[in-house]
């Protein structure tokens, strides 16, 4: 995947990330580039900096320094209409995040209209559109509390795809799944892997990195170990950290 | 006499009663129509506070939260006798009706934006960042997202806080308001008789079961659609 776009421009483009709160200085200069169609997967311990690095992809945090371009938009510019960068930016969350009170068709209209300025009879269709991608067509008048917790996850999904990102981040999406509902989640994102999704995905789920990811990225501390294709960073990993790492998640 | 008739004359005295019906009927709506004004304006106002205070500036957060504290911690009876007794020498003279219904205005508002703001704050971090990763802006996202969810959990809190600052209507007796409680011991110091107060308490059961019952309702209504 990597080859034949080379001269392509990178949908995300994170150079030099560095992330301050307060005193604790949690991303240390992290480089983060994919390409279109490219999934990159991230890993690493608990509290190494993943879920900020993937945050600043999309300015829910404010890097300290660095520059974050995606789909050629520079976010960290005050020009920036970030609410209208967003749109091309999909962020699924490790709890969902579904509006309680908004049925599912309702969650996935509610930025089509308000952001995207459809109608209602539009934004409808393609809420109903995208409820099909993620196979619960017939779950668009349920409300979240009647929907499993893997269900909950692929109308997340839905909400964030119907706007048609040019990329999608993915934290944690099957970390607060019982293990049964995991793999629904995971054939959806390998379906849009399919249809030719950029996508940056947080996970510990090694067996869909190994069979899905182009590219597996380790980080720790705030900063990129070691990176590689899973064959690479799995079958021979370079750094001992990296080893420390796999091995203790083996266990 | 036994003491159970002399109960009933002191208390139910239907003679007396009959006389003073009319003008407790007419307490009573005027009562009705004060405690709907400073329903409607306190909960828009505390609203509008609250909306205002989630918008995160600095200066304007501590006034509101000065105000708020001000009006929470003074007794109503208080701001209604300074608005009424203080206020002419300032200028405006504002009839007793009007005192009180800015004073409980003011009250409810206080409380109203706490509860309100308390609601605000205890809709997950989670809903604020899914919207905003949408594109929605933060205008949008407080309104759709949310203040539909803050306003469901506010709606037990901010119904017991309505009922009880509206009965405080019954202050408005102090600064010659012709709600129920003036009315009624207004007739009682006329007749000689207690039967108007039994008269006044019925009045006010009649106006504030519905509202009592109004509250569960919404309550019910609005609890999660499961
Ligand atoms: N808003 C915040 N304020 C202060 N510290 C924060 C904030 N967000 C994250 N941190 C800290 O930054 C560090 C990195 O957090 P981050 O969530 O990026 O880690 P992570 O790699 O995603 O970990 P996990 O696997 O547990 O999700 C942690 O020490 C965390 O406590
Ligand atoms: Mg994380």
């Amino acid at each position: 995947m990597l080859s034949g776009v080379a001269t392509a421009r990178p949908i995300v483009d994170a150079i030099g990330i560095h992330k301050h709160f307060g005193a604790l200085h949690v991303l240390k200069g992290v480089d983060l580039v994919v390409s279109e169609r490219e999934l990159v997967f991230v890993i690493g311990p608990s509290g190494s900096g993943k879920s900020t690095l993937l945050r600043c992809c999309n300015r829910l945090e404010t890097p300290s320094s660095g520059s974050v371009m995606v789909d050629g938009i520079d976010l960290l510019d005050r020009r920036t209409d970030i609410n209208l960068a967003r749109q091309r930016i999909g962020m699924v969350f490790q709890q969902f995040n579904l509006y309680p009170h908004m049925t599912a068709r309702g969650n996935v209209t509610l930025a089509l209209r308000k952001v995207a300025g459809k109608s209602r009879a539009e934004a409808d269709e393609l809420a109903d559109a995208a409820l099909a991608r993620v196979g619960l067509a017939e779950k668009a008048e349920a409300y979240p509390l009647e929907l499993s917790g893997g269900q909950q996850q692929r109308v997340a999904i839905a909400r964030a795809i119907a706007l048609e990102p040019r990329v999608m981040l993915f934290d944690e999406p099957t970390s607060a799944l019982d293990p049964e509902l995991v793999g629904g989640v995971l054939a959806v994102m390998r379906s849009l892997r399919e249809a030719g999704m950029t996508m940056v995905v947080v996970s510990h789920e090694m067996a869909f990195a190994r069979a899905a990811a182009d590219r597996v990225v380790f980080m720790d501390h705030g900063v990129i170990v070691e990176q590689g294709t899973p064959a690479q960073v799995f079958g021979a990993p370079q750094q001992e950290r990296t080893r420390a790492f796999l091995r203790q998640l083996d266990h | 006499m036994t003491d159970w008739d002399r109960f009933v004359f002191t208390f139910f005295n239907w003679k007396v009663m009959a006389e003073y019906l009319p003008k407790i009927v007419e307490g009573f709506i005027l009562t009705v129509e004060l405690a709907l004004l400073i329903v409607v304006s306190g909960l828009a106002l505390g609203l509008a506070l609250a909306v205002i205070r989630s918008f995160g500036i600095r200066p304007l957060n501590w006034l509101i939260v000065f105000v708020v504290d001000l009006f929470r911690a003074l007794p109503p009876l208080v701001i209604i006798v300074l608005i009424y007794f203080g206020l002419p020498s300032l200028g405006p003279a504002p009839s007793g009706f009007v005192s009180t219904w800015i004073s409980l205005t003011l009250v409810l508002a206080a409380f109203a934006e706490e509860i309100v703001w308390g609601g605000i704050l205890a809709v997950p971090k989670g809903q604020w960042e899914a919207a905003r990763s949408t594109g929605l802006g933060f205008t949008a996202t407080l309104t759709h997202v949310v203040l539909p969810q803050a306003l469901r959990i506010c709606i037990p809190p901010l119904t017991n806080r309505t009922i009880a600052i509206t009965k405080g209507t019954a202050l408005g007796s102090v600064v010659a308001v012709a709600e129920i409680l003036s009315v009624a011991s207004g007739a009682v110091a006329f007749s000689s008789n207690p039967s108007p107060l039994t008269l006044g308490a019925i009045a006010y059961l009649i106006l504030f079961i519905p509202v009592v019952a109004f509250g569960r309702w919404v309550e019910t209504r609005f609890a999660w659609k499961r």
